[in-house]
């Protein structure tokens, strides 16, 4: 590459980055003004007045805490649940051979194919006959073993040698005691990228929680923002702190968890 | 014993995947040939059997019509967008920089598909607001009338199409990025010894090696658009006059107005396109 085609790919690139990263800067600084500020013509880039009073607002008024302690349940039993799970489930489609085991297989990859809003009407309908409207227990159970889990263990575990569990049934060790004493030790990264897409999954979720939880203290953070947004007259400067509340646990875990995130994809577009 | 062990580490899975998923599949195409509503959950077998009435419906429904006519509208043009912004920058990244900087665009380019859609749609929202949003305000700066983006009818929909694939193509990138990675330096070198120019490799070379990757993006992106929702509802709840509406956020209407039946029929009719939608690209696919 000559020095003007690296000089003009940087700014192309630069100019990308600038686009899409353009939008968060501008909505948190944004969330850092006063509500007169937001609305000046010409508009300030950076704001004049720090203040943090939308967000004291937003805690006092609709009760944003309530919903990120909902969220932040919500989404850690699901991790815990679909660690322990999708592994258990994609271990013994890996490792143990067992009659039926394509059919049960098959399954995961449906389970994948069937869209939210197709299952909508008929689970929500469920779970108001098991009782279970408005609990954590209707928001967390249609999610507690991910069949997106299950395939990147399953692919993960295969990779793994089968001496290692032959070695163990000789010397005498059960198969749950295998399970956890052998394998689980070794999958630490794909656990970890698990538990990650997980909590991530969970806490973006907006279209369940939205039809279960019903009264505001069980909402989660995407449904209190979008009723917030829903309400007629609602101001811009509550609409963006809310925004930020959302946004801004995922970008910190992302920027200090990333190649988690990029070996995800890789082991689960890829293969 | 150890042939039903299996069976025993997949039961948690078997079991949620009878109970929460292939149960209420089949009790949704069920529905949809009822009248259900949401008053009969307490009594769900009181239904009356209304045959096909709910899928004659759905054609002459207006709003139905025209969310379906805006779906694929969405899905035709927001589909080629992503991935030509995918590709774009994917090629950008894999053409040679150092491998800190790249890192460091690829980071920045997936960010937004990982943040919550409910929150990014309200910061759109707000920056495509009239007065106070940031796009006229830069659009006065350099001249230009801007628009009342959200509220006109001709512009809310393509609004809503940049906003999902700004959001969209990070993945297709990283997807994209793997696959030219993969494909051998020793054909770019062949290649150019047989005198062909940067643009005949990227037709010759590239293209041909990319084809998996892209077949999958192609097929994992339609089938997403396919349900596009949030988007609309946060940024315009459908309007102005359903010229926003989508098939999901339409189903998801019905729903809210306790038309359990009908929701049902809309489903099962947006289920089966979008199983054969994505058939049929396969089927294509692999015979090209």
């Amino acid at each position: 590459m000559t020095r003007r085609q690296k000089a003009i790919t940087y700014l192309g690139l630069s100019l990308g980055l600038l686009l899409v990263i353009g939008p968060f800067v501008w909505t948190a600084l944004s969330s850092l003004k006063p509500e007169s500020e937001i609305r000046r013509d010409p508009p300030t880039f950076w704001p004049e007045t720090f203040t943090l009073d939308n967000f004291v607002e937003l805690f006092e008024r609709v009760n944003i805490g309530q919903s990120f302690v909902n969220s932040l349940i919500v989404a850690l039993v699901l991790v815990a649940s679909n660690v322990l799970l999708c592994s258990m489930v994609g271990y013994a489609f890996a490792k143990l051979p067992f009659r039926g085991k394509n059919l049960a297989f098959s399954l995961v990859m449906i389970q994948m194919a069937i869209p939210a809003i197709v299952l909508m009407t008929p689970q929500f309908v469920l779970i108001a006959k098991l009782g279970l409207v408005n609990t954590f227990a209707g928001i967390i159970l249609p999610t507690l073993v991910g069949p997106l889990g299950v395939f990147m263990m399953r692919q993960f575990m295969q990779e793994l040698p089968d001496e290692l569990i032959h070695a163990a049934r000789v010397d005498g060790a059960g198969e749950f005691r295998i399970f956890f004493r052998i394998i689980l030790p070794l999958c630490g990264p794909p656990l970890a990228t698990l538990g990650l897409i997980t909590f991530l999954g969970a806490w973006n979720n907006f279209l369940w929680p939205a039809v279960v939880a019903q009264s505001e203290d069980m909402y989660t953070l995407p449904v209190a923002l979008n009723i917030l947004n829903g309400h007629e007259g609602t101001h811009y400067n509550l609409l963006v702190a809310g925004s930020v509340v959302v946004i801004a646990p995922i970008l910190f875990i992302f920027i200090f968890l990333q190649r988690y995130f990029v070996q995800g994809i890789a082991t689960t577009g890829i293969k | 014993m150890r042939r039903t062990l299996g069976w025993v580490f997949v039961l948690p899975f078997v079991v949620m995947f009878a109970v929460f998923y292939l149960g209420p599949l089949l009790v949704g195409i069920g529905m949809s040939f009822t009248d259900m509503r949401s008053t009969d959950v307490a009594d769900p077998l009181a239904v009356n059997v209304v045959g096909v009435d709910n899928y004659l419906r759905l054609m002459d429904d207006a709003t139905m019509r025209k969310a379906a006519v805006n779906t694929v509208i969405f899905v035709l043009t927001c589909l080629p967008l992503t991935i030509g912004l995918a590709l774009g920058a994917a090629v950008l990244l894999n053409s040679g920089i150092a491998r800190l900087p790249a890192a460091f665009f690829r980071l920045g380019y997936y960010l937004p598909n990982i943040t919550s859609i409910i929150g990014v749609a309200v910061a759109w929202k707000f920056l495509l607001e009239p007065e106070a949003g940031l796009v006229n305000r830069l659009l006065e700066l350099v001249g230009l009338q801007g628009a009342n983006w959200l509220q006109d009818e001709s512009t809310a929909l393509p609004s809503i199409i940049v906003m999902t694939a700004w959001r969209s193509f990070g993945f297709d990138m990283v997807v994209l990025l793997a696959g030219l990675q993969a494909i051998p330096r020793e054909l770019y070198e062949a290649a150019s010894v047989d005198g062909a120019g940067r643009w005949q490799r990227f037709r010759n070379v590239t293209l041909p090696g990319l084809k998996p990757v892209l077949l999958f993006c192609t097929v994992y992106s339609s089938i997403g658009f396919m349900q596009f929702m949030e988007e609309v509802l946060v940024m315009t709840r459908g309007g102005p006059l359903n010229s926003t509406i989508s098939a999901s956020l339409a189903i998801f209407n019905q729903f809210g107005a306790g038309n359990y039946g009908y929701a049902g029929a809309a489903s099962t009719v947006l289920f089966t396109v979008i199983v054969a939608l994505a058939v049929l690209q396969l089927r294509l696919g692999r015979q090209r």
